[in-house]
């Protein structure tokens, strides 16, 4: 064997190992956040974090109770906002669009999908807060349900898409109406892609703090209404960490764990049901 | 109707974001870009630090993830078994899902211990000849942003990269191979140049993500508006001084100065994204004709 040869062999092997070590690095990250966030998270979670309100600075103890119903509620504010324009959007794009519109269409999204969360915070902030002269769970909702749109319009586009032709087909020969087609056949056929889409899409904005700092803001206390400042976890976990109490981090990793185990629950199932699904239309 | 209104929240997106920044613009114009100081008492505001932050940042974290995030896609698509690989993408999709919060809390409480105690002391005495690496540690830094975002950003460069390797056509691998070149020799010298426009497209992603970021920037990057030639300075970020700021900004001209900086950020991550995306487009349609 030449020396050039053994070179080549020699940087082969090296360069193949290198790219090895990448990959292995970069999926070690995730199970070192899952270990710190068991550990430290674990060490001081207990029934009272799920149960109590946080307690004055200075005194153990307490929970976040509120951040978590908060957190809950604006999920739900947003997926009023989201879930019906994502799902409208979705179905227009595969079913009725024409060529050009669509294309537009399809590009806007993407692009808003691209736009910071702390902007959408901003925008939220201009149309809820600016007029009502205060923080309000309205405008914190507002903000996750625009940053839902994208996902939820791509997700319905692409699980319809999925649909045969040859059920609308047999629909259209029935003589039913195009829409008809659409709510009655090929909505339900897509539905469980359409399902784990918008799952998808909430543990996406679940853990958006971001756009909740100055829209939703914070509350140490129940939130008293729908225009009122509202708890959320994420935005808890960010005033948790970064204050000069030990106390506090404690919790911050107790509420790290809560919500990572939630975000990562809520993915692993969505991409099993898909994947499932997938084996089963083949099958 | 509803495809329309998602272009119409776009379109009102940047009109309140424009409108509502007025104030500034006039004072300041152009002039708000390259302003150093930025002093909210005495109404004096300028861009300058925030942005080159955030420029900093983000080469530093591109700097880290591209090679990272190209390598490992090269691992998944070229050498890893299916099984292997297909398990290894799935945790790095699960990767992309962490909250940014999450990574900014591990950011604070490991991240900067280590760098404080181990990384930067040991940098200061090897190669603290070099302005990058001078000055008092404080570990909350301009480092320490760049590498959190590096972080974050490799799952992005990783899964579309990879796609893009994949859709490579077998020919191509097994003409280099068969004119008796290496593994590596035909991965590097032929799939890579073949596939490089979209591995470019994932790296101007992963530069947008980069810049919006938010929450675990503004966690571990210092939060402190000065320009220093230095990676152990504190610095600051256009994301992170929206996010900080926001809440407490006083007075209209404060706020709108703030809603400026949110444009700014928008805009650059909007033409940035427009582009990859467009790349993108156009490239899955060449390959579509040759298919």
């Amino acid at each position: 064997m030449s020396i050039r040869t053994r070179w080549r062999k020699l940087v082969n092997v090296v360069m193949l190992s290198l790219t090895g070590v990448c990959a292995l690095a970069t999926v070690s990250v995730l199970f070192f956040i899952l270990g710190y966030l068991l550990w430290y998270g674990g060490k001081s979670l207990n029934w009272a974090f799920f149960t109590q309100l946080p307690t004055p600075v200075g005194e153990p103890g307490g929970g976040m109770a509120n951040a978590i119903v908060g957190s809950g509620k604006l999920l739900l504010l947003a997926s009023l906002v989201g879930i019906p324009i994502g799902l409208l959007g979705g179905i227009y794009l595969a079913e009725f669009g024409g060529r050009a519109f669509s294309f537009f269409v399809r590009y806007t999204t993407d692009l808003l999908n691209g736009v910071p969360s702390i902007v959408m915070g901003i925008f939220a902030y201009t149309i809820i807060v600016l007029p009502m002269k205060h923080f309000s769970a309205f405008a914190g909702g507002l903000a996750l349900g625009v940053m839902m749109i994208p996902i939820a319009v791509r997700t319905t586009e692409e699980s319809l898409r999925a649909v045969p032709v040859m059920l609308r087909e047999g629909a259209l020969a029935l003589g039913t109406s195009k829409w008809r087609t659409v709510a009655t056949v090929v909505m339900p056929a897509a539905m469980r892609g359409i399902v784990t889409g918008v799952m998808l899409t909430l543990a996406r904005v679940a853990g958006e703090t971001a756009p909740l700092l100055f829209t939703a803001f914070s509350n140490r206390f129940w939130s008293s209404g729908w225009d009122q400042p509202i708890a959320s976890l994420p935005v808890m976990i960010y005033t948790y960490a970064i204050a000069p109490y030990d106390d506090w981090h404690r919790q911050a990793w107790a509420a790290g764990l809560v919500l990572l185990a939630l975000v990562l629950i809520a993915n692993v199932g969505a991409r099993l049901v898909i994947s499932r699904g997938i084996s089963f239309r083949r099958a | 109707m509803a495809a329309a209104s998602i272009i119409a929240v776009t379109v009102m997106l940047v009109y309140q974001l424009y409108t509502n920044s007025s104030l500034p613009r006039q004072k300041f114009g152009l002039g708000f870009f390259l302003g150093r100081t930025w002093d909210p008492v005495g109404g004096d505001f300028g861009a300058l630090p925030f942005i080159y932050g955030t420029m900093v940042s983000s080469a530093l974290a591109l700097l880290v993830a591209v090679p990272l995030g190209v390598g490992a896609a090269i691992f998944l698509s070229e050498l890893a078994p299916p099984r292997i690989s297909s398990a290894l993408t799935f945790v790095i999709e699960l990767l992309a899902a962490v909250p940014s919060v999450i990574y900014g809390l591990l950011g604070i409480f490991v991240l900067v211990p280590v760098l404080r105690q181990g990384v930067m002391p040991f940098l200061k005495t090897t190669l603290g000849f070099l302005p990058l690496f001078k000055g008092p540690i404080y570990g909350v830094s301009m480092l320490a942003g760049g590498l959190v975002l590096a972080i974050m950003i490799v799952p992005f460069i990783i899964s579309v990269s990879r796609e893009v390797l994949m859709a490579v056509p077998v020919e191509q691998r097994e003409a280099a191979l068969g004119l008796g070149a290496t593994k590596w020799e035909s991965t590097w010298q032929v799939v890579v140049p073949f596939a490089r426009v979209g591995i470019f497209a994932s790296v101007f992603l992963a530069l947008a993500r980069a810049l919006g970021e938010t929450m675990a920037v503004t966690m571990v990057i210092g939060n402190d508006p000065k320009i220093s030639a230095s990676l152990f300075a504190p610095g600051y970020s256009i994301a992170a001084v929206i996010a900080n700021e926001f809440t407490e900004a006083t007075g209209d001209l404060y706020l709108q100065a703030l809603i400026e900086l949110g444009l700014v950020l928008f805009l650059l991550t909007i033409l940035i994204n427009g582009l990859a995306r467009l790349v993108i487009i156009a490239t899955a349609q060449k390959g579509a004709v040759q298919g």
